[in-house]
């Protein structure tokens, strides 16, 4: 090519001028391509997600009760060793220390524990998805703030969902943790907690999963 | 006469639109990458459906990793490259100085200012750690932020960072495989410091209910 032109301009410049000047672009496409390749692969589009979660206080004044809760409400669900969940309903009064109740046993697949607590928060779910259906569909027209703010309300004003307590064994992993509070904004469990474990809790952990207990002493339940 | 002669050139395609869409799209990728910043250990963040993004500013990253070692980062990199424009990353180390009798140089505040990811460095082996310039040197430094009751130096860079910036938010970013007896400490130093609410720094994953199934 190079040479062609050569010999047209020695014939006369303005015949050169005619020819459009053709560049090989090849290889500035191959370099581009590598580069796009690169920063592709490279860039991190989605940013990270975050989820906010508050803890209670600690009590430090032992004069103050921490508050009552009904208990039958309450639904304790404890995270355990090996990716697995154990739970029971209600309390443990004083008079069952030195009986625990046994623990069921579940995990985080679709047909562990999601049933379960959809089951006992049926009404508030209902009510929550009835409504994102209304607006999804059309029939309510409102911008997404105020769609948050009806669902919290919706949350705020139930009374018949479960309270649910978590607590963490030690052998749990932060994987774990993160996956049972995603499992309340699933199933918009209205009242849920972080709470620190109990000796009895763990000691039923240890019975249910099979472990040396680690607590060594046991409180003997104050007479009244 | 002309139709004899087409097929003997040499098929040349226009490849001037293609370069262009190309500069287009390679200028875009440049202009909005943020490269993904070298953590001193790997993280897997777990999954959830929260869809929440992360704060831009004004937040401070733990970095729990699976070996049980935290590190802590403040305010953020990935989008302006740099410390924001308060700059309070020198003010907290100076801050952490005053607790440990410890004076920092401005090139040393200057250094803490642009490490670009997250720091596990004992607050003794800090000056060692930004008079390094290799990068080999300092991440044999990075030995976690030391959080035993004996030698709390996380719950005094809470403080220091609290003194410095009261808009703080605490991020957690934890590897899924990390033990819980960690997770439960750290959260412990946080709640006598008086924090209670962290976000958890997690990737998406979509979660779908069938409201059918569960109304049988």
């Amino acid at each position: 090519m190079a040479e062609i032109i050569q010999e047209e301009k020695a014939g006369g410049k303005k015949k050169a001028k005619k020819h459009a000047p053709h560049i090989d672009m090849t290889p500035m496409v191959d370099l581009m391509c590598l580069l796009i390749t690169f920063f592709m692969l490279t860039t991190a589009f989605s940013k990270a997600k975050v989820m906010d979660i508050n803890i209670p206080e600690k009590l430090k004044d032992k004069t103050i009760e921490p508050p009552k809760i009904a208990a039958a409400r309450t639904l304790n669900i404890i995270l355990g060793p090996d990716n697995k969940i154990y739970w029971y309903p209600g309390n443990i009064k004083e008079e069952d220390y030195n009986d625990l109740p046994p623990l069921n046993e579940t995990n985080f697949s679709a047909t562990g524990i999601r049933p379960l607590l959809l089951e006992r928060n049926r009404s508030l779910f209902k009510k929550i998805d009835d409504f994102k259906n209304q607006v999804l569909t059309g029939k309510l027209v409102m911008p997404q703030d105020s769609v948050q703010k009806n669902v919290s309300k919706l949350k705020t004003d139930d009374d018949t969902g479960p309270i649910v307590l978590i607590k963490a064994y030690k052998k749990a992993n932060y994987g774990n943790f993160v996956d049972i509070l995603d499992e309340m904004n699933i199933c918009g469990i209205a009242r849920y907690n972080f709470v620190p474990i109990a000796w009895y809790d763990e000691r039923m952990v240890e019975k249910a999963a099979g472990i040396a207990p680690t607590t060594t002493a046991i409180p003997v339940p104050a007479k009244k | 006469m002309p139709k004899i002669k087409l097929p003997t050139k040499s098929p040349h395609i226009d490849m001037t639109p293609m370069v262009d869409l190309f500069s287009v799209v390679l200028t875009f990728l440049m202009l909005t990458t943020t490269m993904r910043q070298p953590e001193p250990a790997p993280v897997d963040t777990p999954y959830s459906s929260s869809e929440k993004p992360t704060p831009d500013f004004n937040r401070m990253t733990i970095l729990l990793s699976k070996d049980d070692k935290v590190f802590l980062n403040f305010d953020n990199f990935s989008v302006l490259g740099q410390d924001t424009a308060v700059a309070f990353r020198p003010k907290i180390l100076a801050e952490m100085g005053k607790i440990y009798n410890i004076e920092f140089t401005e090139a040393e505040k200057a250094e803490f200012k642009k490490f670009p990811s997250s720091m596990g460095v004992p607050i003794l082996k800090m000056k060692d750690f930004l008079d390094t310039k290799d990068n080999k040197g300092r991440a044999a430094l990075q030995t976690g932020v030391p959080i035993d009751s004996t030698d709390n130096q996380l719950a005094n860079w809470i403080l220091s960072t609290r003194t410095v910036n009261q808009n703080i938010q605490v991020c957690i970013k934890g590897d899924s495989k990390t033990g819980f007896e960690l997770v439960q400490k750290v959260l412990d130093i946080f709640t006598d410091k008086n924090v209670f609410k962290f976000s958890l720094i997690t990737s998406l994953e979509a979660a779908k209910i069938n409201l059918a199934e569960i109304q049988k």
